[in-house]
């Protein structure tokens, strides 16, 4: 019989959005001296808040408060004290964590399951980890003392807001840097919701400053003469005109840029947990992540039959409403990533890949992409090579173990890679060759403070969390 | 009674394990400290990069795959053979001007690091990895890995500067193209014929002599090139070269006015190599 | 592979073991997230009646009495009996020996009646009797027959023996369906729970069961997954579609409709109904009830409405 799950929607009520937002520099909101933009919802389209843009000037104003607060206030204060604060930071995440899930929902698209299960707790987690660096910084194996670089330039994307904004500030507040954040300008809800929780835990004015805009101003940051440091979470393209702009400067670079990782399934893989995670490999999050298994490289002796079970598991994936809590696959980000998903997703039938999705009724209102699979795709498609950053899989197959690292390794990128097979050297011999940062064995998708994460090749420089993490904020 | 004429030596190039000239056919004077000719120098062009690239590229698989032990083992021997050679670098340093006791001193020091790097090749990992204690039902550890290829433009020490830029990037497996200093290119070229005879696979270490501004961009720009190590680039030239090497987001090195008298520690070591963390599930 | 002649041990071993892996902590995440459904307002109405039809209302104990089963049987005909619209459930699970107060109850009702059998819990016992008491239950008008299968031998990896058992007792059925309990809390591993399943299905069950109730941990959703697996797994190899039911530790409302989110994401509608699907439960009817009358009158019920048989 049919089950029909009826509709269970997370309340709104519990989020203030206010009509328009200021930039948050030294401790207090300000107006901004750019155009404002708006933040819209990307499920209904309607517009959420205006955010103001930060000019050069507003910049100068950020950058100023922050190197004050790192002289006088955060850089000589014991580890101890900063990390109080941080684990002060952590507490309100957790205690207002319903507020900032419901709030990142709608101004992102991603499914409350995931920012009340997965966004939200990871950021606490992360603050709560570092936290307990801030003290310990002479044991991390980066000599006895060493030291913060000063002001943190920090632009952040929209697939993870609040996450990657803890991914960011709390390494570089625990090793005693100050921060300038800009995020991204179609999720900068929850940054400005956490300039709030900044306050509530009176962390010094100037410590951590948010400023809102589009790209232009993320330039005048990474470019400002007083930032020692950039870090940048999203494009490679980007990723590459940050690293010029610092050429020839003394400024620290850490990029985290995009992916095209391989989820290889060898033929004595354990079928249904690795059809789970090829699903979560691809579709959690829309598919808009970084390390997302966008290929999937499965033996050809067990093609078919993974592909049947894929597709039947894909057909149960609930698409809709972000705010309800029995959605699997929220609503694309934005018209224009929605657009970019369509243009790769037409390229991928124009150069003769199978596409598939399953019969999924889409609203009429807000940016939707049915969780699609391509199959029949060559290493030469463009499907199999650009990042499409959305729900999209393209299936390619292999015959040999060594034929698998070869067409897994065969990319420019190098963030994450998945392995899928019951024999453990097996698991260890390809997991050895695979030019890639993080590698899920038997899983996918696992994300945890204490975890370095980061790429090879031009998925970027350097790692964020774990004890690795910390190399990025200090002088070493 | 005539004098017996001595035979000179030709300074070739070191890819991919042999001594070829140039393919440009050119080469350039080489003078001593007081400024008389000492030889010719072969004088690289961006062919002989791309060449250097391939050869390095070709060994990496290989060299990053030996066990760390036996890397260590190699970088052990080139100290024995570096040691054997020891007049004929403490001459060619004087050459290039320094006192009797100076160059003595640095092909000392040059054994000496040779050494140092032989015994971190199966340290380092220890050092540099972790098992991480993941909220989950996860074993998840993060071991490094070398970077790849590395372009290091030495520094103008001539022997000691290039050894202590060289030997920790093969020390963790990855394969170096080098750009020898360019008034000084002969002890690089004697240091080839070390490692050509130290079990070192070809191809492990490449090394150009020639105009450093001429192949130090083809080097920074090469999409095949991981990192680059800028140690022996003016600080006129730093930023043309990151931007370069922004192309394909290489790691860079910058230059930071190394002494390198001192103890070296990790920093080399780290500088090119890549963390990888695996995860999998504890379960029955 | 065929059921006609039976295969080897051999055969059974490479056949069994050549079953793709489960990996445990796949399968545990894969369970808890499911859990995390929200079934609310009309869906959990749909779900509740559903789950009251799906339950076996089980006792299982060495004080039961003709009056206490026939208490049972009453329930199980009319839960609540102040609400008519509330259904029936699917079975009333017994002994043998209360086999036969059981059908006298529930003549007429739709009701069938399930035996344990087979020297139920541990089916340490010879062959000839756990047969014996398989007919015996049968012959007193069991509907459904409930066996245990000999864990020892299967842990053991004496699969021939685990067949042999199970076609024989299913012939010893004759027109009763045919249950077999794995006791999965003793064969520990998932790997275990999908081997046993595929052993059970090819001997000829027509359900497979989780649990005696009588071993910690009994019923458990990441067990039931993989037998959900399983049946739809089988089911598409062969055709035959075969039953699922999870017993012991089931008590909640909650509890209930996860499995029931199980069974639709899993295997899929087609098992949503008693024939495919079935709760062994003793308290859990009351919980049931008492979710089921908040949803009608908007306020929350107490155990005193309800009666405890």
């Amino acid at each position: 019989m049919d089950f029909e799950y009826a509709p269970a929607p997370e309340s709104r009520s519990v989020v203030d959005i206010r009509p328009s937002y200021g930039l948050f520099i030294d401790g207090a909101f300000t107006d901004g001296h750019g155009e404002p933009f708006k933040t819209i919802e990307p499920a209904s389209e309607d517009t959420l808040a205006e955010i103001a843009t930060a000019d050069g000037a507003d910049v100068d104003r950020a950058v100023a408060a922050a190197r004050a607060a790192f002289e006088n206030v955060w850089g000589p204060m014991p580890g101890r004290e900063r990390a109080k604060y941080l684990f002060r930071i952590a507490r309100i995440v957790q205690e207002r964590a319903r507020e900032l899930a419901v709030l990142e929902s709608i101004d992102n698209g991603k499914p409350i399951r995931e920012s009340r299960d997965v966004d939200v707790p990871l950021a606490a987690a992360h603050f709560f980890y570092y936290a307990g660096w801030a003290d310990k910084l002479g044991h991390a194996g980066f000599g006895a003392d060493p030291r913060p670089l000063g002001v943190a330039g920090q632009v952040i994307p929209w697939n993870f807001p609040l996450l990657m904004l803890a991914w960011k500030i709390a390494p570089a507040l625990a090793c005693g840097n100050t921060v300038v954040l800009k995020p991204a300008e179609t999720t900068p809800l929850t940054a400005l919701l956490f300039a709030d929780i900044c306050r509530q835990a009176e962390l010094p004015p100037g410590v951590v400053n948010i400023v809102t805009g589009a790209g232009e101003t993320g330039r005048l940051l990474v470019a400002h003469p007083g930032v020692d440091k950039v870090a940048f979470t999203g494009s490679t393209d980007v990723g590459r005109q940050i690293a010029r702009s610092v050429a020839g400067t003394d400024k620290r670079l850490t990029l985290e840029l995009g992916g095209k990782a391989a989820n290889i399934v060898f033929d004595d893989a354990p079928l249904d947990q690795a059809v789970e995670g090829i699903v979560n490999g691809i579709f959690f999050n829309q598919g808009h992540v970084c390390c997302a298994g966008s290929r999937l490289l499965v033996q050809e002796s067990v093609a078919d039959e993974l592909l049947e079970r894929l597709k039947a598991r894909m057909a149960t994936l609930r698409v809709g409403d972000p705010l309800d809590k029995n959605t699997d696959v929220g609503a694309i980000n934005s018209a224009e990533q929605l657009a970019k998903i369509r243009e790769l997703s037409q390229a991928g039938e124009d150069e003769g890949a199978e596409r598939w999705a399953p019969d999924c009724a889409l609203p009429q209102r807000g940016f939707w992409f049915a969780p699609t699979v391509f199959t029949g795709v060559a290493q030469s498609h463009r499907i199999a090579r650009e990042e499409i950053f959305g729900p999209v899989l393209s299936v390619l197959t292999f015959r040999t173990p060594a034929e698998a690292v070869e067409k897994a390794n065969n990319t420019p990128y190098g963030l994450s890679a998945g392995v899928w097979t019951e024999k453990g050297s097996r698991i260890l011999w390809t997991a050895e060759r695979l030019r890639a940062g993080v590698v899920w064995a038997n899983t996918f998708n696992k994300f945890d403070p204490a975890s370095p994460f980061g790429g090879y090749k031009e998925s970027g420089h350097g790692r964020e969390g774990g004890r690795h993490g910390l190399e990025a904020y200090l002088n070493v | 009674m005539s004098e017996r004429l001595t035979v000179r030596k030709t300074y070739k190039l070191f890819i991919g394990g042999a001594f070829p000239r140039s393919e440009s056919g050119r080469s350039y004077v080489v003078n001593d400290g007081r400024g008389a000719f000492l030889a010719n120098a072969s004088q690289a062009s961006r062919k002989d990069v791309r060449d250097a690239v391939g050869a390095a590229r070709k060994a990496f698989g290989g060299w990053s795959g030996r066990t760390a032990h036996n890397r260590g083992q190699i970088l052990y021997r080139i100290a024995e053979m570096l040691e054997g050679r020891r007049a004929q670098f403490v001459d060619e340093l004087r050459a290039t001007g320094l006192g009797k006791s100076a160059a003595s001193d640095e092909v000392d020091a040059a054994v000496d690091r040779w050494v140092w790097y032989a015994g971190w090749t199966d340290k380092i990992a220890a050092v540099a990895g972790s098992a991480n204690p993941v909220s989950g039902p996860f074993f998840n550890f993060s071991t490094p890995e070398p970077v790849g290829v590395v372009g290091v433009v030495a520094p103008d020490a001539p022997l000691l500067g290039l050894v202590s830029v060289l030997a920790p990037v093969v020390a963790t497996g990855g394969t170096a193209v080098v750009v020898a200093s360019e008034p000084a290119p002969l002890p690089a070229i004697t240091l080839a014929e070390v490692l050509a005879t130290s079990d070192l696979p070809g191809g492990v270490v490449n090394l150009l002599t020639g105009r450093r501004d001429e192949l130090a961009p083809w080097l920074a720009s090469h999409m095949d090139v991981d990192a680059i190590d800028l140690a022996g680039v003016p600080a006129d030239g730093v930023a043309a070269l990151e931007e370069a090497a922004a192309g394909n987001l290489k790691r860079v090195l910058r230059p930071a006015g190394d002494d390198w008298s001192g103890e070296p520690g990790t920093a080399r070591l780290t500088a090119f190599l890549e963390t990888k963390t695996v995860w999998h599930p504890v379960g029955v | 592979m065929s059921t006609e002649t039976l295969p080897s041990g051999p055969q059974l071993r490479a056949f069994l073991h050549g079953l793709p892996g489960v990996d445990q902590v796949g399968v545990d995440e894969r369970a808890a997230r499911l859990a995390t459904r929200s079934i609310k307002t009309t869906a959990k109405a749909q779900a509740i009646d559903l789950a009251i039809t799906m339950v076996d209302l089980t006792t299982l104990e060495g004080a039961d009495t003709p009056g206490k089963v026939r208490a049972l049987c009453a329930k199980g005909a009319r839960p609540d009996p102040g609400d008519a619209s509330v259904p029936r459930v699917a079975a009333i699970c017994v002994y043998p020996d209360m086999v036969e107060t059981a059908v006298a109850a529930l003549r007429g009702t739709g009701i069938g009646v399930a035996s344990v059998a087979t020297a139920f819990p541990s089916g340490r016992a010879p062959m000839e009797a756990k047969l014996a008491d398989t007919r015996a239950a049968v012959a007193a008008g069991a509907s459904e027959i409930d066996m245990v299968i000999d864990r020892g031998a299967f842990l053991a990896g004496d699969y021939r023996k685990v067949h042999e058992e199970i076609v024989a007792t299913k012939e010893a059925c004759g027109d009763a369906h045919l249950k077999v309990i794995f006791e999965t809390g003793e064969l520990v591993t998932y790997d275990n729970v999908r081997r046993a399943s595929w052993l059970a299905m090819e001997a000829g069950a027509d359900f497979i069961k989780t649990s005696t109730g009588k071993v910690a941990p009994a019923a458990t959703l990441p067990v039931t997954l993989v037998m959900l697996e399983a049946v739809r797994d089988y089911r598409a190899a062969t055709g035959r579609q075969v039953g699922v039911k999870p017993a012991g530790g089931i008590r909640t409302t909650k509890d209930a409709i996860k499995y029931l989110v199980l069974v639709n994401e899993t295997a899929g509608p087609d098992w949503l109904d008693p024939q495919w699907f079935r709760l062994g439960a003793s308290s859990l009817l009351n919980d049931l009830l008492m979710q089921r009358r908040k949803l009608t009158t908007g306020v929350y019920s107490g155990p005193d409405y309800f009666t405890l048989d």
